[in-house]
């Protein structure tokens, strides 16, 4: 094999490989946003301390996975866990706020946020925690000649896309789903068929947070499961639920897909792309800032084209 | 009308107390709080130019921080060439910008830039609305996060650290005093001229975009075209705080930008009451004086500024500025 | 309200005027708070051990430790310092963990004639062009630590080497140490995002790249992230990783876990390190706080010890600041690393080992010592600072 041949091939892929990468992450976003998108689209809230849930997640995971040494067992505690603390926090402060305008509830979440945080760093200490992956899951894959892919990344792929199932059956095939989504459209409408919105707003939203801790609860082996790690990811989750269109888990799946796209591709291969275009350290530097800015830009461009994002939901 | 002069009386009040402090404070031989007294004028200054989008357009901008960044950039940049003996811009035709540590240029360029780059990323932004508008604001100011962060000329991460105050022609700057003062006065000259606008014709418009939109543009009104003059006379303003805080630190750093700053500065609006310019330089100063004295007695202090703010949103709407007028009397 | 606003800043103005003349007051600016606060609670607890040794006295000096947290925001530190010189009269300040607080701190307050003597954060400008007097730095130069990696990699033999850093400019000096020292062949530079938590898609370009080894720069969360990732991948059996003690000190090797076996990694200081001073400290450390010190609390706790013994010299009369300066310079200490003195631009000339990350036989993570890579190490910035 000559090696002019050989360099698409391996080009391919190293390509191939990293549509996978960004599948994940586009998974993982999911599982973010779709909590998120609900909420937004069914309560009209917005909640920055989404990310304390992911947190949450993580945390209680790595803590009970460190006890006991079961990853299957941390899911199980962490995912109630993280469900009770999000109806609590809806029903002590965010019940209050569904009325009011959503600069109140921007406040009232950003001090979520600083109270999470330090209270993490009060209960665990300053230290990032430790969370294996387990060891059946430890191995990488060889998915095609060539592709070696972590297992327990394609578990997390294969996890998303169940949930994305569920939720897809969830809203489309039960009556809670039916009730939920009527919720959304036209509050007084449920109320009059008897339906209790209270209690059903109090289960939407420990739904969405324990949809947050799961990712967070996944992520704990592959990240540092540290306070303040929520921020990192939630910002990215606004942009998803933005582009997709807010209130709608259709837009919040598409628009995860795509934003994980958009960021991995963007990181491996524009800073190349632009050393190979233009051969200068500025240009290496503006590729770089570019890889950076990359899902910035691209939620910039999908507003300026489709302002109110990719699938507005009908209520809003 | 009462509630309009009540307001004033309570901007005149503030006011007054931020002109005598420093002073009292020299007397109890407390010098050091003037720097911090400094530092609420300053982020008092950038909320209420937030104030103007927020309070009196509607619009949720989360990447208000941006402007400040740009307008202390304006300042770091010109005095880093300075140091330096090098010119800004050299461009041909006698297009040369050489550094300079004059604060008067300063704030000229951060004025131009951040009113400039205020007209192009409003003129994208104001096309959106609500949840949108808020999560697009907040990525025009990550792209300039990223950007500044990129720039190795300019320390990248680290930031440009200015040796010295810059130079205005009969002032000596890095007199904590005179400085203060001058922060002070341009606070003064924002207010009165905010005032003026919110209380014009076009401000009248801008805020009836806020409660009823359909029916302005019905009656004729461009209200998109007064939405962006707005964003960018505010985006100006922030640019003004950001060349003083650069001076007032003398250091400048793109965590200016981060979507955090953009987050308390937000705060800050909302903790003093939005809609009346005078609340968010209260805003201002309970937020930065609870971070100093809550610090003092724990190192935890997260924990209760956290609930904090919860308990501003519960239980004291229109923040800070509302309670004033509560308290202030119940005559109308 | 502006009572309330009144009476705290009446507060904090009484809360001054209680405490007692006598104590030499040194002001510790350091992150607390944000992820990186384990950072800066160990420079503390390291220098609070050196401070409770001496029962409240440094070099037999009675000294009052004040600790504020900066929130890891430069401004911030910048108020804190202002509070701390003019409130509180402090005339040592230390403490700051991260060179972008550094940069916006220490110019200020040397020219205002106080000391700062630097436990962690050692950016190149303090070391070259921007060297001061009153500046000291007690740890390293930001480079040195990447140098020691770079050599060891180079003597080594490898010869195709793939370098990863954030693009910040820590990262980028990061690299630059590394190749100062290292002259092979460059599989692949690498930069990524300041605070990145997922490195799939550079881990995917880098074994296309097929190096015979990697180095990297990711402090704190990222370290932890990038590592475990790159064992998950498979990568961690078949190239070996090489880094800074940043990513590898002993609290965060509790986070990384079996990841982190076996990874080099260049420092100036290991709990193994074999001195007298070095076993009672590790010792002492343990005993009180319930952990192994990590290299953070080694300095802290240097600092702590090179500020008492020029206390000591001095008599505690902070009015003699050429006295303390000279005293400073000569850094008269037993220092928990074994060699150390000052060069001309105040930073450490010191010996700098690699190490391995190893499993104890309690099932925690550790380092211990491979070689010493550098004897009396010079940092390369020296040569700019204009000091004697």
């Amino acid at each position: 094999m000559s090696s002019v041949h050989f360099v698409p091939v391996f080009l391919m892929l190293l390509f191939v490989e990293q549509l996978l990468n960004g599948l994940q992450l586009g998974v993982m976003l999911f599982l973010m946003s779709a909590g998120l998108t609900l909420v937004f689209g069914i309560m009209q809230v917005v909640n920055l301390a989404h990310g304390s849930f992911y947190m949450i997640g993580a945390y209680v995971a790595a803590t009970v996975m460190l006890k006991s040494g079961s990853f299957v067992l941390a899911l199980a505690v962490a995912l109630p866990v993280t469900a009770a603390v999000g109806m609590l926090v809806e029903l002590t402060v965010l019940r209050r706020l569904y009325e009011r305008d959503h600069l109140d509830q921007v406040l009232a979440t950003f001090g979520l946020i600083f109270f999470f945080n330090e209270l993490t760093r009060m209960i665990w200490g300053r230290q990032p925690l430790f969370m294996d992956v387990p060891p059946w899951l430890s191995r990488t894959v060889e998915l095609l000649p060539g592709i070696y892919y972590p297992s327990y990344r394609l578990l997390i792929i294969a996890v998303g896309i169940l949930v994305a199932l569920f939720l897809y059956l969830l809203f489309s095939r039960t009556r809670l789903g039916l009730q939920i989504r009527a919720g959304a459209t036209n509050r007084e409408m449920v109320a009059a068929m008897g339906i209790n919105i209270r209690v059903l707003y109090t289960l939407v939203f420990g739904l969405g947070a324990l949809l947050a801790g799961l990712a967070g609860a996944m992520a704990g082996p592959i990240l540092a499961v540290e306070a303040g790690m929520g921020e990192s990811i939630l910002i990215l989750t606004f942009v998803v639920i933005v582009i997709g269109g807010i209130g709608s888990i259709r837009g919040a799946f598409v628009g995860a897909l795509v934003v994980g796209m958009v960021d991995t591709l963007g990181r491996a291969f524009l800073p190349q792309i632009f050393r190979l275009l233009f051969d200068s350290a500025a240009a290496d530097r503006l590729g770089l800032a570019l890889a950076s800015m990359a899902v910035y830009v691209f939620m910039a461009l999908i507003l300026a084209w489709k302002p109110r994002g990719l699938f507005p939901a009908p209520g809003n | 009308m009462r509630a309009f002069l009540r307001n004033e009386r309570l901007m005149l009040t503030v006011l007054l107390v931020f002109a005598l402090l420093p002073p009292l404070f020299q007397l109890m031989g407390q010098e050091y709080l003037l720097s911090l007294l400094n530092r609420i004028l300053i982020y008092g200054l950038a909320a209420a130019s937030l104030d103007l989008i927020l309070g009196y357009g509607g619009m949720v901008s989360l990447g208000h921080a941006a402007f400040l960044g740009i307008g202390a950039y304006s300042a770091g940049i010109l005095a880093f060439h300075s140091y330096e003996g090098s010119a800004v811009l050299n461009w041909p035709m006698g297009l040369v910008l050489p550094g300079s540590e004059s604060l008067l240029l300063a704030l000229f360029v951060a004025v131009v830039m951040a009113g400039f780059f205020g007209l192009l990323t409003g003129s994208i932004s104001l096309r959106t609305r609500g949840m949108h508008f808020i999560m697009i604001t907040l990525a025009f100011a990550q792209m300039f996060y990223y950007l500044f962060i990129s720039l190795d000329r300019y320390g990248g991460e680290d930031g440009i650290s200015l040796f010295g105050r810059g130079h205005l022609p009969g002032f000596d700057l890095n007199n904590d005093f005179i400085y203060y003062y001058l922060c002070l006065f341009i606070l003064i000259l924002f207010l009165v001229l905010a005032r003026r606008f919110t209380t014009s014709r076009f401000g009248l418009v801008l805020r009836g975009g806020r409660d009823n939109e359909q029916r302005l543009r019905a009656l004729g009104f461009p209200v998109y075209r007064y939405r962006l003059i707005c964003y960018a006379l505010a985006a100006a303003a922030a640019g003004v705080a950001g060349v003083l805080m650069a001076h007032q630190g003398e250091y400048v750093s793109p965590g200016l930008m981060h979507w955090t700053k953009s987050g308390e500065i937000m705060v800050m609006v909302l903790l003093g009451g939005s809609g009346t310019l005078v609340g968010p330089l209260l805003g201002a100063g309970v937020l930065l004086l609870l971070e100093e004295v809550l610090a003092i007695y724990t190192e935890h202090w997260m924990v209760i500024l956290g609930p904090f703010l919860i308990l501003v949103v519960l239980f004291a709407r229109n923040g800070i500025h509302g309670l004033l007028m509560k308290i202030g009397g119940r005559d109308d | 309200m502006k009572k309330v606003l009144l009476m705290a800043l009446l507060a904090l103005c009484y809360s001054v005027t209680a405490v007692a003349q006598e104590p030499v007051r040194i002001g510790m600016i350091t992150t607390l708070s944000t992820k990186a606060g384990y950072l800066g609670e160990d420079i503390r607890d390291g220098f609070q051990l050196a401070v409770d040794e001496g029962k409240g006295t440094l070099g037999g000096i009675a000294v009052d430790l004040l600790v504020d947290d900066d929130n890891r925001k430069p401004e911030k530190a910048r108020q804190i310092a202002e509070r701390f010189i003019k409130r509180d009269k402090a005339q040592i300040l230390t403490g700051i963990v991260f060179s972008n607080v550094a940069t916006a701190v220490v110019p200020k307050v040397v020219r205002e004639d106080v000391f700062y003597i630097s436990p962690n954060a050692g950016p190149s400008m303090l070391a070259g062009k921007g060297c001061d007097p009153n500046y000291f730095n007690v740890a390293w130069q930001n480079d040195n630590l990447h140098e020691a990696a770079g050599k060891y990699v180079n003597d080594k033999g490898f010869n195709k080497v793939y370098l990863l850093a954030p693009n910040y400019p820590g990262g980028k000096d990061a690299v630059s140490g590394f190749k100062r020292f290292y002259k092979g062949g460059i599989a692949g530079e690498v930069y990524t995002n300041l605070g990145q938590s997922d490195y799939a898609a550079e881990l995917a370009s880098l074994r296309a790249a097929a190096p015979d080894a990697v180095f990297f720069f990711l402090p704190g969360g990222m370290g932890i992230n990038f590592i475990k990732q790159y064992a998950q991948a498979g990568l961690n059996k078949t190239i070996p990783l090489f880094g800074p003690a940043f990513s590898f000190d002993e609290r965060l090797l509790q986070a990384v876990g079996d990841a982190g076996l076996g990874v080099i990694n260049g420092s100036q200081w290991s709990p193994d390190l074999d001195t007298p001073k070095n076993r009672a400290f590790v010792e002492a450390f343990r005993a009180t706080y319930g952990r192994t010190p990590t290299l953070y609390a080694s300095q802290g706790y240097d600092a702590a010890q090179l500020i008492g013994s020029a206390l000591k010299k001095v008599g505690g009369d902070m009015n003699r600041q050429d006295d303390f300066r000279a005293a400073l310079k000569a850094a008269d200490f037993t220092s928990v690393r074994g060699n150390f003195r000052f060069g001309k631009n105040n930073h450490p000339i010191q010996d700098i080992y690699v190490r391995e990350v190893v499993k104890t036989a309690d099932g925690k993570y550790t380092n211990r010592i491979v070689e010493k890579t550098f004897v009396d190490h010079v940092d390369a910035y020296a040569s700019e600072c204009s000091m004697k």
